[in-house]
């Protein structure tokens, strides 16, 4: 592998990747808000901090709105998965280290071994999607080839990231591959379905504030 | 229309449905299409079709799905693949085949209920997308037959039933008429400006359920409420074009009903026990009239009749003893979250009372409202099919009586009880405050 290859993606890459995901998701951001301004400003008149929130938290706790009840294995899964999906690259020793050396900057770190499981965990969830997906009837009817892409797009850098902690096989290639999916992810995620991060809570609070302030109704 | 159009598609159609498609060129639907996702939708119609997962959680909302055994077809998501996704795929240039699919997924597959809503993570309001289908429907004119005539009587006659102002007029006169027999100075007074009251109904009251006035009548009398009737158009709550996507007229319906109270400087409007109606004018028709709230206190029937039992304006004699179960509409309960309120006043009212599983916001939709009864006759085996777990629900309850405060439930509700041999009474909860109270005598005078 040519080496100024993997100088640019241990690089110059990392920076244009993190730019494209803080950039993308705040543009859609105020781009989303400043469409609202301009074409439906009346969903201003209906939004509720108090409700908004409620609404959130209220979906945030698990098993409390009632499809999580009917639904117990994918929400337990689904909330894991999730979990798994954000300590894992945030707290990971490895990644911390690398932000040690380029600006001397720390923080708390997850136990090696806590991060490896939930490294398994987010992919065997991933497994368990991409089963639901298959089997599940009204999810099969839904499902598209770009839904198993995004899984797939999920797994990538935690599988190869798992296996270059562990050395299997491959270091070098395996540690590009991360590196690479990682990045991919990270710049597809303000253009693809990844963006829920920010249009979920937003069409929740949204939801919230119409069922709690106009409808006095709970959404959960 | 062609004889055998209808025959020969396997889906149930009608006359004006196909006359319409009949009429249609790729250029029309292409065009109105793309004005309506585009150029009427916002961010708010874009970040629903994004943020979809495609998880199918929202499926174990929906009736249709539940009655059909699980037809992945019938799921809410199912019901927006099949219509808005394939649209936006198209970029509009869809066939009239897929349209007659249209029409039907959004307007007999699907009450609007917004159960669904609770089921999805996000909170996608599914509810919207089919009634932006409608609304493309509606464009294209190829709105089912019996629901369209109402709303074609809304636009001449601000009522849905095609009512002449005279026999409003003579309706309201003929009730007061019959309840003097029995109330002595009972009245029910015709445009008395600045009275507490505006009592408003839904048409069909007049026109075939006039009973339901005269209770009303009998409840405002013992009560002692200062209140009036408009006799002018406007006196209508309901509003049909909410549901057939012509928001136009569904506003100007809406405003027409506030500018009647306005006129009669009322303080409050309350309303008849009918849900579409409360929606219009608490929720929808109010903001297509331009208001974010609607500008007058509107009071739906079930928060009135907590109102007289607890500030004890109307006592109740003896409760009525049969066994109730109670059916939460979805505009009220989901709609306004009175379902508390109502279970309030059926316990002061009944002494053997059974909820049915699910209730309240989860309660499952009566399968006609939503205007889904109101495309008539031709569609009436298949809400049958359709309302399957609605049957199974009441049958579940073993009650005698079926209290069901909302005209559309009410309606669609007894159908299901004939349909599916319940043996059930399907009752208003204001039947119930008839038959149970105290009909003693008060000259409004004295209350005031």
């Amino acid at each position: 592998m040519n080496y100024s290859f993997i100088e640019f993606i241990m690089g110059p890459m990392v920076w244009v990747s993190f730019a494209v995901f803080f950039i993308g998701l705040t543009g859609k951001t105020l781009y989303i808000i400043l469409q609202i301004k301009k074409k439906e400003s009346f969903i201003f008149s209906f939004l509720t901090l108090k409700h908004s929130t409620r609404s959130i938290i209220a979906w945030l706790i698990p098993f409390f709105p009632k499809s999580t009840r009917t639904n117990p294995v994918f929400y337990m899964v689904s909330y894991l998965f999730h979990i798994g999906l954000f300590l894992v690259p945030l707290f990971l020793m490895s990644h911390i280290v690398l932000g040690n050396e380029s600006f001397q900057i720390s923080w708390v770190s997850l136990n090696d071994t806590v991060a490896d499981w939930l490294t398994v965990l987010v992919i065997m969830a991933l497994g368990y999607f991409a089963y639901r997906r298959a089997s599940v009837p009204q999810v099969r009817y839904l499902t598209t080839f770009k839904d198993y892409l995004l899984l797939l797009m999920v797994a990538l850098p935690f599988i190869t990231g798992f296996l270059a902690n562990h050395q299997v096989l491959a270091y070098k290639l395996m540690i590009i591959a991360h590196v690479i999916s990682g990045e991919l992810m990270l710049i597809m995620i303000p253009f693809t379905k990844f963006s829920h991060i920010i249009t979920g809570p937003l069409s929740r609070a949204y939801t919230g504030s119409e069922f709690g302030n106009v409808r006095h109704a709970k959404d959960w | 229309m062609k004889e055998n159009a209808v025959l020969q598609n396997e889906l149930n159609s009608d006359s004006a449905i196909e006359d319409g498609l009949a009429k249609l060129n790729p250029e029309r639907i292409t065009k109105v299409i793309q004005e309506v996702l585009y150029k009427e939708t916002g961010p708010r119609f874009k970040a629903y079709v994004e943020t979809c997962m495609h998880c199918g959680l929202c499926a174990d909302a929906c009736s249709y799905f539940i009655s059909n055994d699980s037809n992945p077809k019938f799921s809410p998501a199912g019901k927006v693949k099949r219509t808005v996704w394939e649209m936006i795929k198209k970029k509009g240039n869809v066939s009239t085949k897929f349209l007659r699919e249209a029409v039907h997924i959004s307007f007999l597959e699907c009450n609007v209920c917004k159960r669904c809503s609770m089921y999805c993570p996000f909170g996608i309001d599914i509810a919207y997308m089919m009634l932006l289908v409608r609304r493309i429907c509606h464009k294209l004119e190829i709105t089912p037959l019996y629901i369209q005539d109402t709303v074609n009587s809304h636009a001449a006659t601000s009522n849905q039933m095609w009512v002449k102002e005279d026999e409003w007029i003579d309706t309201l006169q003929w009730q007061e008429e019959d309840a003097r027999e029995e109330f002595k100075n009972l009245r029910i007074p015709l445009d008395k400006t600045g009275a507490d009251i505006m009592y408003s109904v839904i048409a069909p009251e007049p026109k075939f359920q006039a009973g339901l006035i005269y209770q009303t009548a009998v409840i405002m009398h013992a009560a002692g409420m200062n209140w009036t009737m408009p006799s002018n158009p406007g006196w209508d709550n309901s509003n049909m074009a909410m549901y057939t996507g012509d928001n136009e007229i569904s506003g100007r319906i809406a405003k027409s009903f506030y500018e009647t109270a306005q006129k009669l400087k009322v303080n409050k409007i309350v309303m008849g026990e009918c849900g579409h109606a409360f929606r219009s004018v608490y929720d929808m028709g109010n903001r297509w009239a331009g208001w974010a709230m609607p500008p007058f206190e509107v009071v739906h029937a079930l928060e009135f009749y907590h109102e007289l039992l607890t500030s004890k304006r109307i006592t109740i004699k003896e409760k009525y003893r049969k066994k109730v179960t109670l059916h939460d509409p979805c505009n009220v309960s989901r709609g306004r979250g009175l379902h508390d309120l109502a279970r309030i006043v059926v316990d002061m009212t009944c002494s053997n009372f059974i909820e049915m599983t699910p209730n309240r916001e989860h309660n499952y939709c009566c399968g006609a409202g939503g205007g889904v009864i109101n495309c008539g006759p031709p569609y009436k085996q298949e809400r049958m099919d359709n309302n399957r777990n609605k049957a199974d629900q009441l049958r579940a309850t073993g009650a005698d009586v079926l209290i069901a405060p909302c005209h559309n439930c009410h309606s669609g509700l007894e159908d299901i009880v004939e349909h599916y041999k319940l043996n059930m009474e399907v009752k208003f909860l204001g039947d119930i405050i008839y038959e149970t109270m105290e009909k003693k005598i008060i000259h409004p005078e004295d209350k005031q």
